[in-house]
């Protein structure tokens, strides 16, 4: 199933998501991007169903962008994230739902906050210093509710997303191939190596 | 003539004219001018602002507004009428993104707005909108773009055009100093100078907005605006000197 990780630290958001695509018991596709960058500040990853997941967040992408166009100001992190929870509520009482899970990464230019959103497709929300969607979440969460400090430095964010990653790679059944990092922080949204 | 035909929108007269079509166009020439200016890897878009009154805050009359990011529509006209149409277009700017993953193209945006002012002259129980468009931008060829649309629905493509009050003086003077290929400081100059024979009292009143290759849209500052308005006023005076008669020796 898949992985999805995100950590907060002093100013900025780390994110991880494992990159394969798969279809039953078949590996489609290394290197599948799991990411939408909603607006210079925001980015969400999604996991779930494959045709929804894509949908839904570029669904979300159009109108964050449209918000901005109209306004002429980005949306902050907490407004994209209820937007996106309303969505889901709305579509979870409708014929056929969207089976998506999402976690929302977002800096505030205006407070200077980072900030960590986990949405699941029953949308509910949640507002996390870290977080994690998937199989991944059953062995990490611990990790992180041991070494996680809410003023930790970029560099000990990483090292924290490897010894999650490290911890699935030894005790997940399935292969983890590479994760995707991305940072988001007052500069925008970055790939990091991991 | 007009009697009872200039009524309803759905009825054309005995000469053929859409009476309704035809007013909205008045209307157009009474609002403030806007002035559009293609140059070689540039676009130039301005309006001439009217004086804010006292105690209005004056950032919030935009008249050159954002469609995407890599386009830009000024207006003249009835502001209310462009507000709703620079939002449908908006939403069908993203809704084109959505569909098919890709910016929309100057032209196709173009179309569309002129297809929603069509349409609005055809409907019963609805007018016309009372605003022609300048739409400028750039598409992935690179390649500077400038259309105009009006009220009856037709648009084209211009090199240089002007729309809203003493349009026809703005776009006879453009004819007149037009040059193909002009870089940006000369398509700038143009867009001011067109615009001055309009605009008594100055830069304060002149809105600009560039866009280059980089699809980036670029307000100028009130000092750019001015510095530029300086300059024209200068060589003004320099033609006015030249073309007085020599003063006679004594």
């Amino acid at each position: 199933m898949e992985t999805l990780f995100g950590i907060t630290g002093k100013d900025f958001v780390i994110t991880a998501y494992d990159s394969k695509a798969v279809a039953s018991i078949t590996l489609m596709k290394i290197g599948e991007n799991k990411s939408r960058e909603l607006n210079p500040h925001t980015l969400m990853l999604f996991s779930g169903e494959p045709g929804d997941g894509v949908h839904f967040s570029e669904y979300i992408e159009r109108n964050i962008k449209l918000y901005g166009i109209r306004n002429g100001i980005e949306l902050s992190p907490r407004a994209v994230a209820s937007f996106a929870r309303r969505e889901l509520a709305d579509s979870l009482r409708s014929r056929k739902p969207y089976s998506v899970n999402l976690l929302i990464a977002g800096f505030d230019v205006k407070t200077n906050k980072p900030s960590l959103y986990w949405l699941d497709h029953l949308a509910s929300l949640a507002d996390v210093p870290f977080a994690a969607h998937g199989y991944g979440a059953y062995y990490c969460l611990s990790l992180l509710d041991r070494y996680h400090r809410e003023d930790i430095t970029e560099e000990e964010g990483i090292k924290l997303l490897q010894k999650c990653v490290g911890e699935l790679r030894s005790r997940m059944i399935l292969n983890m191939p590479d994760f995707v990092a991305k940072v988001v922080n007052k500069d925008g949204i970055r790939l990091v190596q991991l | 003539m007009a009697g009872s035909y200039d009524r309803a929108l759905t009825v054309f007269s005995p000469d053929g004219h859409l009476f309704q079509v035809d007013y909205a166009l008045e209307a157009v020439r009474k609002g403030s001018c806007a002035v559009g200016v293609r140059g070689a890897d540039v676009v130039v878009l301005g309006v001439e602002k009217k004086s804010v009154l006292k105690l209005q805050d004056e950032r919030t009359v935009k008249k050159i507004c954002m469609l995407d990011e890599h386009v830009c529509l000024a207006f003249a006209g009835l502001s209310a009428d462009a507000r709703v149409l620079i939002n449908k277009a908006r939403i069908e700017c993203q809704s084109h993104r959505l569909t098919v993953e890709d910016s929309v193209s100057i032209e196709y945006i173009t179309r569309y707005i002129a297809g929603v002012q069509q349409k609005y002259t055809q409907s019963g129980g609805v007018r016309p909108f009372g605003i022609s468009t300048l739409i400028m931008g750039f598409d992935s060829d690179k390649v500077p773009k400038l259309y105009q649309t009006d009220p009856s629905g037709v648009y084209s493509a211009w090199k240089a055009n002007a729309i809203g009050r003493s349009s026809k003086t703005v776009r006879e003077f453009l004819e007149k100093n037009y040059k193909e290929d002009m870089n940006k400081t000369e398509s700038i100059k143009l867009a001011i100078r067109s615009l001055l024979e309009v605009v008594q009292t100055g830069a304060k009143n002149i809105e600009i907005a560039i866009m280059g290759t980089d699809s980036v849209i670029q307000r100028l500052e009130l000092a750019e605006i001015e510095a530029v308005v300086a300059e024209i006023e200068a060589e003004n005076e320099k033609e006015k000197e030249k073309s007085k008669p020599a003063t006679s020796q004594q």
